[in-house]
């Protein structure tokens, strides 16, 4: 009984943080546009094959490098690749792409980073300090380059690339949890936990996991703008998605030989699509930071 | 102070030790025979031979390291499958380009992101403000690449002023003496081969610049507006000090230190990771020189050149540290 009352306590408690967080969340107008900009390329990405005009890979090669809409050319609205595939149905399609590598490698890198933060931060000892020198290790390279020698070494391509990006995020994600972890521990109701004998797998899972859930959600936010640059940079290096996919990245791979030819579009266009979908998760990310808790804006 | 700096190269040492041997197992774990890797795809047997027997590849993973280690602490770190030269002497080679690329898009971070940072911060909440932090926020969501790109397109193929890539014309020459274009051109008096040197630095510098110079604002503004509401501000407004004295000698000095802590970090990680810029502007550089050989599989040169960019990362990492210390007399080591 007197556990049950704890129970919906704590319940009214988390309703009314997240109620918090929202109503500042809904007075910052440049979150909202993120969310708009989310909201709408999830939208794009799920019913890619009804929005789009055309196939992505469909190759007409009569029709190459022609110029779009001002042009006159309401065909194809924003012009032709070099094998003649419409580029507005290759930027639709590429949304899908995009975001599901975006997510996929965040969700990689956080379940990853997350359990190396809570256990290490936790535990703390011998075994925080093997995975702090650890994450140390991997923060001796840039992330591009980490992720370009571990794509080397499982291979190229799209599945591939969202591991690399997904392992280079996690120590990063590991430490914020980690500093997280150890302020909630030395709290007094995980005080309170210990002293009633609280195994401490159990401590870990009801107390500490929901305590640094809001970091690991804006965090999370945060990252997929960067994990989408990221990928779309891997596929320009041909080391991510392969040909033909349509992919923002690899779209603008062999771009800049085009443009010396005045073929501006086929570089332009995919460019404009990372920028605004990465804008978004960052726009929505700082508002989400600020409402859940403004004392990450020093850690992120 | 003496004794910091030593734990810090002693850190260095081991995090170096520790990177080899990840980066070491990293490539054997790649499928497929060592000996072949390493000597090309076409090496006959008794190359291959020679290759098992020079690196050990017969004996236990720990003795390979071993041996590994002993040829690079000569210097050695193998050859080339793709140009069969010495490893160590391409990255040398190369080095200079890619450091000199990362200078000058630091300078140019620098000078656009503290003088933008400190005017947002000085008419905070204005048109300025809000402009420049917006700005802030395209610099960190735009694909580099892309950013790369659109400069050639624009400066290059439609206004003809800059030259879309490479390091120098082929109507320039240069003497190397040191390896940096710029400094050999000068040292020579060079002047026609420098100034060209220069145009083919600009684009690039912008380009890899743009996310520094959008964090340095950011941290440049934060700073700003914190020193800006303490007490000595106020006092040295109160005994009527030209406002730019107050801003300038008194504010952004102060302000300066988590700048220049962030701009360091920032200018390790371009050295290494410079990769797409260099690729847009077919730089000669070390981001090119790995993502050719991650392309051709040349693994000697992957393993000798990211261990090298791990070296220079921590390298430029304890000499921030350093000048961190020095220019701000409260902290001690």
């Amino acid at each position: 009984m007197e556990e049950e009352t704890l129970e919906n306590e704590e319940l009214v408690i988390s309703e009314s943080f997240f109620g918090e967080s929202f109503r500042a969340l809904r007075k910052n107008k440049s979150a909202l546009i993120g969310l708009a900009i989310i909201i709408i390329l999830i939208f794009v990405a799920i019913f890619a094959h009804l929005i789009s005009p055309y196939s992505p890979i469909k190759q007409d090669l009569y029709n190459n490098l022609k110029p779009g809409f001002w042009a006159g050319n309401f065909k194809n609205f924003l012009g032709t690749d070099e094998f003649g595939r419409d580029l507005l149905s290759r930027i639709i399609y590429g949304a899908r792409v995009s975001l599901s590598v975006g997510v996929i490698a965040v969700i990689i890198g956080i379940f990853l980073g997350s359990l190396i933060g809570i256990f290490s931060g936790f535990y703390g000892g011998t075994l925080d300090n093997i995975l702090m020198r650890i994450t140390d290790i991997m923060f001796a390279l840039p992330s591009i380059l980490l992720a370009i020698v571990i794509v080397s070494v499982l291979g190229r391509g799209l599945s591939k690339a969202m591991i690399a990006i997904g392992i280079t995020y996690s120590p990063q994600i590991a430490r914020v949890v980690r500093s997280e972890t150890i302020m909630v521990k030395n709290t007094e109701f995980i005080e309170a936990a210990k002293a009633i004998g609280a195994p401490k797998l159990r401590i870990l899972r009801v107390h500490v996991l929901p305590n640094v859930l809001s970091v690991i959600i804006v965090y999370t936010t945060l990252s997929i703008g960067s994990a989408i640059l990221d990928a779309a940079a891997l596929g320009f290096l041909g080391l991510g998605a392969q040909p033909p996919t349509a992919e923002w990245g690899a779209m603008l791979a062999n771009s800049n030989h085009y443009i010396t030819g005045g073929y501006w579009w086929v570089a332009t266009f995919p460019g404009i699509a990372i920028l605004i979908s990465v804008l978004g998760f960052n726009l929505f990310g700082d508002g989400l930071r600020d409402a859940i808790d403004p004392r990450l804006r020093k850690k992120m | 102070m003496k004794n910091y700096i030593l734990k810090r190269v002693l850190n260095l040492i081991l995090m170096l030790f520790a990177v080899s041997i990840i980066i070491f197992l990293l490539v054997r774990l790649i499928p497929g025979d060592p000996a072949r890797t390493l000597a090309g795809e076409h090496a006959s047997l008794e190359i291959l031979e020679t290759m098992r027997k020079k690196w050990g590849l017969d004996k236990p993973i720990l003795e390979q390291y071993l041996i590994w280690l002993k040829y690079a602490f000569r210097g050695d770190f193998g050859q080339s499958i793709l140009t069969h030269e010495s490893v160590l002497k391409e990255i040398l080679q190369r080095f200079p380009n890619t450091f000199e690329l990362s200078v000058f898009a630091m300078i140019f971070a620098s000078l656009i992101g503290i003088s933008a940072g400190v005017i947002s911060a000085i008419k905070r909440y204005t048109i300025f403000d809000y402009t420049t932090m917006f700005i802030a926020l395209f610099g960190v969501s735009m694909p580099i690449f892309w950013l790369a790109i659109m400069l050639v397109l624009l400066f290059s193929i439609k206004l003809n002023l800059l030259p879309t890539g490479g390091r120098i014309s082929v109507y320039y020459s240069i003497k190397h003496i040191t390896g940096f274009y710029l400094i050999d051109s000068l040292i020579t008096l060079n002047f026609g081969s420098f100034f060209n040197v220069l145009k083919h630095l600009i684009l690039p510098s912008i380009a890899l610049g743009t996310i520094p110079m959008a964090f340095i604002a950011r941290i440049t503004r934060s700073s700003m507006l914190n020193v800006i509401n303490q007490d000595y501000i106020r006092t040295a407004r109160a005994k009527g000090l030209p406002e730019k004295t107050v801003i300038l000698k008194h504010a952004l000095k102060n302000a300066l230190i988590p700048i220049i802590t962030s701009a360091g970090t920032e200018f390790a990680m371009l050295m290494g990771g410079a990769v797409l810029t260099e690729t847009i502007f077919s730089w000669p550089g070390l981001g090119t020189y790995i993502v050719q050989a991650v392309n051709a599989r040349d693994y000697p040169v992957i393993q000798g050149a990211v261990i090298f960019v791990a070296l220079i990362v921590a390298i430029v990492n304890l000499i921030v540290d350093l000048v961190y210390a020095y220019i701000d007399p409260r902290i001690k080591y």
